[in-house]
């Protein structure tokens, strides 16, 4: 900080004003320094905390394949429910016949129970492993 | 302050590069706590450029012209609301806004997903930080906006005076939250193939923050739009601008995004064309920053460029390459898994927009792009102008129109010839009595503009039969009375009527847009007082002159500002300041218009050019005071029916007037403005005494506030079918119980 130097050099009102603004720059500097290196490290601070102390449980949340295809499956679930209410929707509001509706409703039904099928296969195969709510954050 | 501005910079491009590589390690390795902090770097990105926006903020408001950007886009007169807005009036606060604006909605997407899809995420966490690091770098290389003077200069150069609207205050900020949060599913979109999760869930992750970037954008556009009418003395609100069409590219392949994201979610198709879109919509949005901040384009919108062209195409090329690649190498896993049931469904339907509109994007993408390629390589300026835009996308737009009102008469996956024909009945006989009352009415001319209305007919019949049919059923099922139904009806199938009300604004756009442009009447002519002219159906009469001289200082507390209010007290019809419109203008003249229909009353006009002052000493000591670019007030009486939109054009080059200007250059300091004001207020009373003959530029347009009443009806139908659905809002909170409790158990399988 030369600015800062400076005027500690040569004192005089000017000189102080400039002085107290450069002492001000480096605290709200060192603040914001400060600030992001807490935001930025706790995960990592967290990792050497026991489990149940507010730190991240690392065995929780790793990322695997059973996690990704049970993601997947329950958005695609969603997509079907929402699918099957449109489907009817489209039949009340007569853009579908009743032979039509009676056959893609019974198409997606099926594949909501195929999507639920697989679903319940891998809560059988690795129980409780969905993706965790929230992380901290 | 300057220099906590440039420590914060810094700082940010330091936590840019560690979150890169914190988010890119923790996804190699699966070491969750590395890539969780990657994305608590974006937090912070967000937190420490706050940080440096507010810094510059402040130094707007407290007229500190030390900074650069402040001394060059601010000044001490400039009303306190432009002086706030007047942050992003230049280069260097453009980029502060855009990367501070992608890092706080890039907080809040990371924020929103935390917990899911966490592999994804933390690739999109490196691509939304490279973004972040790519315009930090500007900032810190290239375009500095903590750049200072010392001694700081006494007074700023002032805003430039057709920033001085009041949507010049909201409509950058909405357009660059259009352009950063369409770099979210671009980066969304990227991490899903570099992760190889291609599946359902990153779609729905990203539809909302694909939803709010067009939402944005489309804002963005409109302002921009209205912006031009109300402000720019030509008379226009569309004239294919390079600037303009750049935000509206990325706008139509987000549209054609969002229709075709609902096949994949339904059907599983599409994923390649999905994802291409995303990716485009990203790469368009990085391309329209370019077009504005490279400083290529001559035009208004690019004030203050500089070279900045480089670095930016490389980027481009960088995304363009990048997402080939992904594309091309994970095909295998975007292969689709059903194919189209029947050319009778809402999905072809969908298909067929998305074709239309991706067909508009190459139209105009060629337009735009063309001409700067060409000047590139051959060095010869060439410019493609309206007559070229509109010979191909007005066709496409009478399609598009079309194709928004048989989507919504056709049923998802398949729908029977006789049911299809059953529902086209009434959007038929709507566009057919459009077309049987246009012509009684005697609308002869113009074949798109009336393929346009009729076509609207038939989305107004298609979408109306639809509501009509949905609140049937609905009183059928649930005995409600007819508004409680609609309420309920909507209130269920958000996305669904959200939708419908989005079509019906387009529609009552494109329809404000035929008609205005089609059977507009114009007359450009000059006119003494007491003169007028006929324009349509109106006669406009120029009835007299107006004059107001605004001196760039506080009259009341200096001996030239007495002089001058005591010589201006002796010049009847000439206003003295204050600037109550906040033009800024040094001088206005003006004129009082009388608009008649038929002998009737209509509105009585103030159009006005503002002259301002320029930096430039060689122009006198006077005629620097009115030495700057000349800016039109325009004046419009607007009503549903029509606009009359009307312009002047003072002349203040006669003999008479010069003569006053050269005897002040020669005769009076330069270093005094305060004199040389008087000599401007003996300009405006000579003016004002006999006043010489005006140009005037007089337009009658019908339905042009259809086009505003349309992206209003826009917005709300947007906000509607974005708005999250109780059943959604009760599911996460049911999600957020369940993980608190710790149940494993899925209780929405009993829901099936």
């Amino acid at each position: 900080m030369p600015v800062l130097a400076a005027a500690i050099r040569s004192p005089g009102p000017l000189a102080l004003e400039v002085a107290v603004e450069a002492l001000i720059v480096i605290i709200l500097a060192l603040a914001v320094l400060m600030a992001v290196i807490f935001v930025v490290s706790a995960p990592l601070r967290a990792v050497h905390r026991p489990p149940g102390v507010g730190g991240v449980r690392i065995n929780d949340v790793q990322i695997n394949q059973s996690t990704a295809d049970r993601a997947d499956l329950e958005a695609t679930r969603e997509a079907k429910y929402r699918e099957i209410r449109d489907t009817e929707l489209d039949y009340r509001t007569g853009k579908l016949s009743q032979e039509d509706y009676a056959a893609v409703d019974g198409t997606l039904r099926a594949e909501a129970v195929e999507i639920l099928d697989r679903l319940q296969a891998l809560e059988r195969e690795s129980p409780g492993a969905g993706e965790l709510g929230p992380g901290p954050g | 302050m300057a220099a906590l501005g440039r420590v914060c910079l810094l700082l940010a491009l330091v936590v840019c590069a560690y979150g890169i590589g914190a988010s890119i390690y923790g996804v190699r390795t699966g070491r969750v706590e590395w890539s969780e902090s990657g994305r608590r770097a974006v937090y912070a990105l967000a937190g420490i450029l706050t940080v440096a926006f507010a810094v510059l903020e402040v130094a707007f408001l407290r007229n500190d012209f030390a900074f650069n950007t402040v001394a060059d886009t601010s000044s001490r007169t400039t009303p306190t609301f432009y002086k706030a807005a007047a942050v992003w009036a230049s280069q260097e606060g453009s980029l502060l806004l855009w990367a501070w604006l992608m890092s706080l909605w890039s907080s809040l997407a990371l924020f929103l997903t935390r917990g899911r899809i966490r592999d994804v995420a933390a690739y999109a966490t490196a691509i939304i930080l490279g973004f972040g690091g790519f315009f930090i770098s500007l900032m810190v290389f290239y375009a500095q906006p903590f750049a200072i003077t010392n001694p700081a200069p006494p007074e700023g150069v002032g805003l430039d005076p057709l920033l001085r609207f009041p949507t010049m205050m909201i409509h950058p900020p909405m357009l660059y939250s259009g352009y950063t949060l369409c770099t979210i599913p671009l980066a969304f979109g990227m991490g899903a193939l570099l992760a190889r999760r291609v599946d359902a869930e990153w779609i729905r992750v990203i539809r909302k923050f694909a939803f709010a970037a067009w939402f944005f954008l489309g804002i963005g556009v409109l302002l921009g739009a209205r912006w031009s009418y109300s402000e720019l003395g030509w008379g226009g609100y569309w004239g294919w601008d390079a600037v303009e069409n750049a935000a509206l590219l990325p706008w139509l392949t987000g549209t054609a995004f969002l229709h075709s994201l609902m096949i994949q979610e339904k059907r599983g198709m599409l994923k390649v064309w999905n994802v291409s879109l995303v990716l485009a919509t990203g790469t368009l949005a990085i391309m329209g920053t370019f077009l504005v901040r490279s400083g290529i384009l001559d035009s208004i919108h690019a004030f203050g460029g500089q070279t900045l062209g480089v670095p930016f195409v490389v980027l481009i090329a960088v995304l363009i390459a990048g997402s080939i690649y992904l594309v091309v190498t994970r095909r295998e896993m975007l292969r689709t898994e059903h194919r189209i049931d029947s050319l009778i469904s809402r999905e072809a339907a969908f298909l067929a927009n998305n074709l239309v509109l991706v067909g508009l994007v190459f139209v105009i993408l060629w337009g735009t792009y063309f001409p700067l390629i060409s000047e590139a390589l051959t060095g010869q300026e060439s410019a493609v102008g309206p007559p070229w835009f509109d010979r191909y996308t007005v066709p496409l737009a009478l399609i598009l129109v079309l194709l928004s009102g048989i989507g919504p008469a056709i049923a998802w996956r398949r729908a029977s010839i006789a049911n299809a024909r059953r529902n086209f009945v009434t959007p038929v006989a709507v566009a057919l009595l459009t077309l049987c009352a246009l012509l009684i009415g005697g609308v002869h001319q113009k074949p798109f503009a009336i393929a346009m209305f009729c076509c609207a007919g038939f989305v107004f019949g298609s979408i109306g039969q639809e509501f009509f049919r949905g609140v049937r059923a609905r009183r059928a099922m649930a005995h409600e009375a007819a508004p409680v139904a609609l309420v309920a009806l909507v209130r269920r199938n958000r996305r669904r009527y959200g939708g419908y009300i989005v079509h019906i604004g387009i529609v009552v756009l494109f329809v404000g847009v035929a008609a205005s442009s089609s059977f507009q009447h114009e007359s450009e002519l000059g006119l003494s007082p007491g003169q007028s002219s006929r324009v349509g159906a109106y006669t406009i009469r120029y009835v007299r002159a107006t004059a107001s001289v605004s001196p760039d200082y506080d009259s009341a507390n200096t001996q030239g500002g007495r002089e001058l209010s005591a010589i201006m007290r002796s010049q009847p019809g000439v206003t003295l300041g204050p600037d109550t419109a906040h033009t800024g203008a040094t001088l206005s003249l003006g004129a009082v218009l009388d608009v008649t229909k038929h002998g009737r009353h209509v509105a009585t006009l103030y159009p006005s050019e503002g002259f301002y002052s320029s930096e430039e000493p060689t122009q006198g000591s006077v005629g620097h005071l009115i030495g700057g670019q000349p800016v039109s007030h325009v004046a419009l009486d607007s009503g549903v029916t029509r606009d009359v939109w009307t312009a002047i054009a003072p002349n203040i080059e006669t003999p008479r007037l010069k003569r006053i200007v050269t005897l002040g250059d020669k005769t009076l300091p330069y270093s005094n403005p305060a004199e040389g004001m008087v000599a401007i207020a003996a300009l405006a009373s000579a003016y004002m005494r006999n006043p010489p003959q005006a140009q005037f530029h007089l337009i009658v347009s019908p339905l042009v506030m259809w086009i505003w009443l349309g992206g209003m009806i826009v917005v709300g139908g947007g906000l509607i079918a974005i708005w999250p659905a109780p059943s959604a809002v009760r599911r996460r909170l049911s999600v957020r119980s369940r993980a608190r409790a710790g149940a494993g158990a899925e209780q929405g399988l009993a829901r099936a």
